[in-house]
C-alpha cells in the first residue's frame, strides 16, 4: 500500500501516529531486528532505516557515532536493503530509507528507486538533498509509487514553504527546531504555529521530529500534528537499558 | 572567460560540479549570504576597502621574487615566486578571512565559526575575529589538535575557542561536519567562515573572489619585472583556494599554462594520498554541501587520505577545478611526501626560502619541469605559506635529530617544574 493511504488507514483508529528510527547495522542487524520487534509490538506506524554514511553532517553525536560504528563493522548498502526486505515482509509498519544523498547518487537514482521498491520501502528522507536538486528523483519516485519525504523547518519562509509544499506527497517532516538530531526541544507555541504554517502549504500528513523524547511531547502534539517522530531518545534508551528499557519506553510513549 | 557568469547555466554550477546540497534548515541562511555577497561583489567600494585593509594589516601587495640561484642550478626556465608567505599570519588564508570578516560586518553577525586542518585557517580566522571584535569558535579534528599545538596555542591566545572534534578520522573533513552542525543551530547570529574554495555555493565563488587578489597582483608584477607573462604558473591544491587565487588572473591568457600540484602522499597506488585529480582514484560524489571529485569508495563513503602537509589532506577538491580539469584548462600533477622533503631542503639551501609543506608541493612540480624548459622561459610559483612557523611539523618531516634532543630537554624541564 502506498504511504499516503497507509497513513490514512492507520489514522482511523489513532489520533497521533508514531515514526521510529533505526541506524542499520548499529549496534548490529540482530539488535536492529529486536528493536523493530519491540516497535511493532508497541504499534509504531512507520520506521526510518538509516543507511550509514561517513559524513552524517545533519546528525547529532549519538547518530554520528552509530553511523561510524556501523560502517566500521562493514555494513554495506546491500546489507541495508536486505534488512529492509526482511523487515517489510515481517512487520505491519511501513519502512522509509533515511540517509544522505551520496548513497543514492553513487548507485544512481534509477537504481535506488528500484532497489528501495524491491525491498518494500515506501519512501525516503534525504536531508542534504534540496528540492532544487530533486526533480529527476521525484519523477522516478512518482512513477514507482515511492514518496520523497520533504522537510519543512522553522527557518522556512512562507514562499519557501509553498515551494516545498508543491512537491510534497504522503508525509511532510516538520523539523521542530534548529540544530541537529538528538537534543531536547522545548515544545511551545512556536512549534504549534510552525505546524499551522506548514499545513497551509501541504495536504500531506504532518510528522514532527527533532527532540521528541517522551509522553509529554506526544500529548503536546496530539490534535496538532498527525505523527510524532522519535529518533535519538529510543536509541539512547536501547544503549542504556537494552530491550526491556526500549519496551518500557515505547509502552509509556504510546500509552 | 568568466567562470562565475552563470547566465548560461545553473547558478553555482561549474559544468556538472558545485551546487548547494545542504539541509533545508540552512536554505534561508545561504540565500541571505548569497544576496549579501552579490551586493559586496558589485560594490566597488567594498573591494577598495578590502584592498586597503590588506595593505595596512597584512603587508600587501606581497612581492614577487626571482629565484636566480635555483634557476641557474636547474639550468632551465627562470623561476619567480609570489610571496604569499609574507602575509600576516604567514599564508594566503588571511586574504579570504579578512574578506569574509568585512562581509560578516555587512551581514550584521557578531559570531564566526570556522573549520581548520593544519591550523592556518583557524589561526587567520582567530586573528581576524580579534581585530573585528567577533566571538570566534574554531572546529579542529582531535588528531590535528594533537599534532598542531603551536597553531592551537595562538588561536587560544588570540581569544578563540578551539573545539577538538572526536568524530570520524578526527581531521579536516570531520571539523567541517562539526562546523556545519554548529551553523544549523546558530545561523541567526553566526557566520561560517569556510576556509577554502569548497562547500556549497556561494563559498567556492566567494573564497575565489577574495583570493583573486593574489593573481591580479602577480600578473601585473610579472609584466613589470619581466616585461611579459609567465609561460607556466604552479600552485598547490588542497581545497584549491590559493591556486584559484593565482590562476584566475591568467584564465584569459591562452599561452600561460596553469598547473595544480596535489598531495601525492605515498604515491600512485598507495591509497595514502590526497590526489583527487592527478591520480585516478577519486570519483564524482556529493558531500559536505557540494558535488565534486571525492576520494571515496563505490558506495560513496569517504576514504582515508594522507599527506605530509595537513593543509592538502582533504577528500574533495573545489568544483571549479573539477570542471577546469575536464576542460583541460588546468593540468594536475602530484608531489609525494619524499619529493616534498627534498624540494624543501633544496629551496632552503639555494634561496633561503622556507615554503610551507603545502606550498612545497608546487615547488616540486616546478622543479621537475623547469630543467625541460628553455632559459628564456619563465615560470611563476605561488608560495602560499611559510614553513618556519610550522617548525614542529617540518622538523618531524625532516626527522631532525638535534630538534628531538631539544624537545626532550624541554619536556624534562617542564616535568621538573611540575614536581
Amino acid at each position: 500500500m502506498a504511504l499516503q493511504s497507509f497513513l490514512a488507514e492507520r489514522k482511523k483508529d489513532k489520533d497521533l501516529l508514531v515514526m521510529a528510527h533505526v541506524v542499520c547495522g548499529y549496534p548490529s542487524f540482530e539488535a536492529n531486528m529486536q528493536e523493530l520487534e519491540i516497535m511493532a509490538e508497541a504499534g509504531v506506524d512507520l520506521v526510518e532505516l538509516q543507511f550509514p554514511f561517513s559524513e552524517p553532517s545533519a546528525d547529532g553525536p549519538l547518530f554520528v557515532h552509530a553511523n561510524e560504528q556501523s560502517l566500521k563493522a562493514g555494513t554495506t548498502v546491500e546489507d541495508c536493503f536486505e534488512f529492509m526486505k526482511q523487515a517489510s515482509e515481517r512487520f505491519p509498519f511501513q519502512l522509509l530509507m533515511m540517509g544522505y544523498y551520496n548513497t543514492v547518487f553513487k548507485m544512481g537514482e534509477e537504481t535506488f528507486v528500484k532497489r528501495l521498491k524491491a525491498a518494500g520501502g515506501v519512501g525516503y528522507i534525504l536531508p542534504d538533498l534540496p528540492v532544487e536538486e530533486s526533480a529527476n528523483l521525484h519523477r522516478l519516485s512518482e512513477e514507482a509509487g515511492i514518496e520523497p519525504i520533504i522537510l519543512m523547518t522553522p527557518t522556512s519562509s512562507d514562499k519557501r514553504l509553498a515551494q516545498l509544499g508543491a512537491v510534497s506527497r504522503g508525509l511532510v517532516y516538520v523539523v521542530a527546531r534548529k540544530g541537529v538530531t538528538g537534543s531536547k526541544t522545548n515544545m511551545g507555541d512556536d512549534v504549534l504555529a510552525l505546524i499551522e504554517r506548514c499545513r497551509q502549504h501541504t495536504d500531506a500528513q504532518i510528522g514532527v521530529g527533532f527532540g521528541i523524547s517522551g509522553k509529554e511531547d506526544m500529548d503536546f502534539l496530539r490534535g496538532s500534528a498527525d505523527m510524532a517522530i522519535v529518533g535519538t531518545a529510543a536509541l539512547k534508551t536501547w544503549e542504556q537499558s537494552g530491550a526491556d528499557g526500549l519496551r518500557k519506553f515505547f509502552a509509556e510513549l504510546m500509552a | 572567460m568568466d567562470i562565475f557568469d552563470f547566465s548560461d547555466g545553473r547558478e553555482g554550477y561549474y559544468g556538472e560540479y558545485g551546487g548547494v546540497f545542504l539541509p533545508e534548515i540552512l536554505h534561508a541562511t545561504i540565500e541571505e549570504l548569497l544576496v549579501c555577497f552579490r551586493e559586496c561583489k558589485s560594490d566597488p567600494k567594498f573591494w577598495q576597502d578590502y584592498v586597503a585593509l590588506m595593505q595596512s594589516y597584512s603587508g600587501r601587495p606581497t612581492p614577487v621574487t626571482h629565484l636566480e640561484n635555483l634557476s641557474r642550478k636547474l639550468g632551465g626556465a627562470q623561476i619567480y615566486v609570489k610571496r604569499e608567505d609574507l602575509n600576516h599570519t604567514g599564508s594566503h588564508k588571511v586574504n579570504n578571512v579578512m574578506g569574509q570578516g568585512l562581509l560578516c560586518q555587512r551581514l550584521g553577525k557578531r559570531k564566526v565559526i570556522a573549520e581548520t586542518g593544519a591550523g592556518q585557517h583557524g589561526f587567520a580566522t582567530a586573528t581576524m575575529a580579534a581585530r573585528f571584535g567577533f566571538d570566534c569558535k574554531i572546529y579542529m579534528g582531535a588528531v590535528d589538535v594533537a599534532r598542531q599545538r603551536p597553531n592551537v596555542f595562538w588561536m587560544e591566545n588570540l581569544g578563540a575557542e578551539v573545539i577538538a572534534v572526536q568524530d570520524g578520522q578526527k581531521t579536516l573533513k570531520d571539523a567541517i561536519n562539526e562546523a556545519m552542525r554548529d551553523w544549523v543551530t546558530n545561523m541567526a547570529d553566526t557566520h561560517y567562515i569556510l576556509g577554502t574554495a569548497c562547500g556549497p555555493h556561494p563559498f567556492p565563488e566567494m573564497v575565489s573572489w577574495f583570493q583573486s587578489i593574489i593573481g591580479f597582483e602577480a600578473r601585473e608584477q610579472m609584466l613589470a619585472q619581466t616585461g611579459r607573462l609567465p609561460d607556466r604558473v604552479y600552485a598547490c591544491v588542497g581545497g584549491g583556494s590559493n591556486a584559484m587565487g593565482i590562476f584566475q588572473a591568467f584564465f584569459d591568457d591562452d599561452n600561460v599554462e596553469l598547473i595544480g600540484s596535489e598531495a601525492g602522499g605515498q604515491g600512485v597506488g598507495s591509497y595514502m594520498h590526497a590526489a583527487r585529480l592527478a591520480y585516478d582514484d577519486a570519483t564524482v560524489g556529493v558531500a559536505q554541501g557540494f558535488k565534486t571529485y571525492f576520494l571515496q569508495n563505490e558506495e560513496g563513503n569517504m576514504n582515508e587520505t594522507h599527506s605530509v602537509a595537513a593543509g592538502l589532506d582533504y577528500i574533495g577538491v573545489n568544483p571549479i577545478f573539477a570542471h577546469l580539469h575536464d576542460k583541460g584548462k588546468v593540468r594536475f600533477e602530484a608531489a609525494t611526501d619524499i619529493e616534498v622533503k627534498e624540494a624543501l631542503r633544496l629551496t632552503m639551501r639555494t634561496e633561503g626560502l622556507i615554503p610551507a609543506l603545502e606550498s612545497t608541493h608546487a615547488f616540486v612540480t616546478a622543479i621537475k619541469e623547469a630543467p625541460t624548459m628553455g632559459k628564456d622561459e619563465i615560470i611563476l610559483i605561488n608560495q602560499s605559506g611559510r614553513g618556519d612557523k610550522d617548525i614542529f611539523t617540518i622538523a618531524d618531516a625532516l626527522d631532525d635529530a638535534k630538534w628531538k634532543t631539544f624537545i626532550e630537554g624541554k619536556a624534562d624541564q617542564y616535568r621538573g617544574e611540575k614536581n
